[in-house]
């Protein structure tokens, strides 16, 4: 009998220890798999940052570095530059990216560095516990908006992905989510582009993914992914916002 | 009447914050200070205190925003760890050069790489010539109590410099322990009204904070940089008298446990001197004279009094929780020799680095190196000066 189904190349036979529902060891999952599908397991190095998915050297079968909190954008420029022919991505959260990192990724989606970001959207700070994060929904409850984030303190949602597609330097934006079947297969099919624009050398991609964080959000596994569709969603509209190759041809 | 509860080093610092009710605070989650932001902000949700919190983006806006808040005139507090204290640093030294009197707990954590969230003191001493004082805490009733003196001392109108709180990460700060806490109204009388010193937007004199000096002024500048140091230390003695007043508690600049007649001795900061003072009892107990030293004022460190306080023992250990890389000893160890360099008669000093990265500092090292202390006394002779113990290979 062929044997049709099996766990990626690219990830440790190991489980993963991330919480019941987490979107993280999905798009572990689907990020191993584009890696397969591609045939680069051996030139690939990913970047793991601060968070929840700072295990994910634990998992994924290839070298990857660990760099301080919000810093990846930049460690990959620097790796980039000196091994231009390997692919190289960075794994990041709204706490690495989205705040205490928004310099690094908005300069270097300016200068259009050849690097792929997969940016993890859970619009929460999930390590620390649950504290706001800059991409927390208005009204949202968290451990420190206990009740609910207030714009006149706190701001608004960011909408990372609607921020980088204003840059000349990048190259292909997208914003996707892992709350139902059709969209995980669409995350993967942006992961995969994401890596295809880098391996031919077209520049800079971010893959917004919106991820179900059960546990901040105290809500059951499937509640989480429901919570995804009718509130994140009208917040952090799915689509591409960019793509600068698409746009020449 | 003084209160007693059961309660963690964090939950403690969050209440002795509440109880200052600062004006402003800015502050980022990291492993193991978060659990103190978090809880203030509920303070500031259910109304308990009047606090203006900005949830920033990063440390380094966290202690920005404490410079301007503090800088317009008001009484601004933040808490860190680690990487936290780390990406701070450029902005704690323009805190202390403006003379900005910000009051930051630190949850001492190990630095990376590699990545650890667990205790050691390589944050704090990292930034131990940042211009802070530093105040260290043995557990979670001092971290508490250096908490609210560190406002009062910090705020001195002879002083006016920021003020850190140490205290050591998850042994002590998600450790419960018997704590005493102090009534709302005496923490607000013992601190006082905030005085505003130069604030901004005061319009009939108006200031500039930070301008660019240049070799015309700068080391004058400097110079009454240095000068403020020393009148640190009686301020740091008065609000110890004061506090002693209304708690019962008496602090110093350091504790000194079993020292004055001691024949060797240990000096060792925040938790682990309480491990070391029962190991002390034990060798007591067995008719050896040992000692210790907890520093508590470990920035300006009190050179003359500690050299005092050690200079008639015969063999001391000085065991640091960081490491001063570059050939060095530990930190604490450099400013121990520091200290007793200028007396003739001196003890013989050792070094141990320990406890790196959360690794249990146990009452079987303290008495390795009581063991150690006493053949040396006896022999007069040092294998090593310095050496990691509790290590592997």
């Amino acid at each position: 009998m062929e044997k049709i189904f099996q766990r990626p190349a690219s990830l440790k036979p190991v489980p993963f220890r991330y919480c019941p529902g987490c979107g993280h060891s999905l798009i572990h999952r689907l990020i191993a798999e584009c890696i397969d599908n591609l045939g680069i397991r051996e030139k690939v190095v990913g970047i793991a940052p601060v968070g929840c998915a700072v295990f994910a050297y634990d998992y994924f079968n290839f070298d990857m570095l660990e760099v301080a909190h919000g810093r990846p954008p930049a460690a990959a420029t620097g790796y980039k530059r000196v091994m231009p022919d390997r692919i190289i991505f960075s794994y990041q959260g709204d706490g690495d990216l989205a705040a205490i990192g928004t310099a690094e990724i908005i300069h270097a989606a300016n200068r259009g560095e050849n690097i792929s970001v997969f940016f993890v959207n859970n619009a929460t700070y999930g390590m620390t516990g649950g504290q706001m994060a800059p991409t927390t929904l208005l009204g949202q409850k968290t451990t420190t908006t206990p009740f609910g984030r207030n714009n006149e303190t706190a701001g608004y949602p960011l909408r990372v992905a609607e921020l980088l597609s204003t840059i000349e330097g990048a190259s292909y934006i997208v914003r996707t989510s892992v709350d139902s079947y059709k969209n995980i297969i669409g995350t993967k099919k942006a992961i995969e582009k994401s890596f295809r624009y880098q391996i031919e050398g077209k520049g800079f991609s971010l893959v917004e993914i919106l991820s179900p964080c059960p546990v901040n959000w105290k809500l059951s596994p499937i509640d989480s992914l429901t919570w995804i569709q009718t509130e994140m969603v009208s917040v952090y509209p799915l689509g591409t916002f960019k793509d600068k190759i698409k746009e020449i041809e | 009447m003084a209160k007693t509860v059961a309660a963690t080093g964090n939950e403690a610092v969050a209440n002795a914050l509440r109880q200052v009710n600062p004006d402003v605070s800015a502050a980022y989650p990291i492993t193991p200070a978060t659990d103190i932001m978090q809880r203030f902000t509920s303070f500031v949700s259910n109304g308990k205190v009047k606090t203006e919190m900005i949830l920033v983006e990063s440390e380094h806006s966290a202690m920005s925003a404490c410079i301007g808040a503090s800088a317009a005139g008001g009484r601004v507090m933040t808490v860190t760890s680690s990487q936290g204290l780390a990406l701070m640093w450029e902005m704690l030294f323009i805190a202390s050069g403006l003379r900005l009197p910000i009051v930051m707990p630190v949850v001492n954590r190990a630095l990376s790489a590699p990545l650890n969230i667990h205790c050691d003191h390589s944050d704090a001493m990292g930034a131990r010539d940042s211009g802070w004082i530093q105040l260290w805490s043995e557990n979670g009733q001092e971290a508490y109590d250096n908490t609210i003196q560190a406002f009062l001392i910090g705020e001195h109108m002879d002083i006016r410099l920021p003020v850190m709180v140490c205290m050591d990460g998850f042994i002590i700060s998600h450790s419960i322990e018997r704590i005493e806490y102090l009534e709302d109204n005496e923490v607000k009388n013992f601190i006082g009204e905030f005085r505003q010193l130069n604030p901004l937007l005061d319009i009939e004199h108006p200031v500039s904070y930070g301008p660019l000096i240049l070799p015309d002024y700068y080391m004058e500048f400097r110079k009454a940089q240095d000068e403020v140091e020393s009148k640190v230390f009686r301020v740091v003695l008065d609000a110890a008298k004061d506090f002693e007043k209304i708690s019962g508690r008496k602090y110093g600049l350091f504790e000194t446990y079993r020292l004055d007649d001691a024949e060797i001795g240990l000096v060792i900061l925040n938790s682990a001197a309480g491990t070391s003072k029962d190991v002390i009892d034990e060798f007591r107990n067995r008719g050896i004279k040992a000692g210790l030293l907890k520093p508590r004022l470990y920035r300006p460190f009190p050179y003359k009094e500690t050299g005092e306080a050690l200079k008639h023992l015969k063999a001391v250990c000085v065991l640091d929780r960081a490491d001063a890389f570059g050939g060095s000893y530990g930190p604490l160890f450099i400013d121990i020799s520091t200290s007793l360099y200028t007396y003739s008669k001196k003890p013989i000093l050792i070094n141990k680095i320990y406890g790196l990265g959360g690794r249990d500092y146990l009452p079987e090292h303290a008495e390795l190196v009581l063991n150690e202390l006493t053949e040396i006394a006896k022999t007069e002779k040092v294998k090593t000066i310095k050496e990691y113990i509790g290590v592997r290979g």
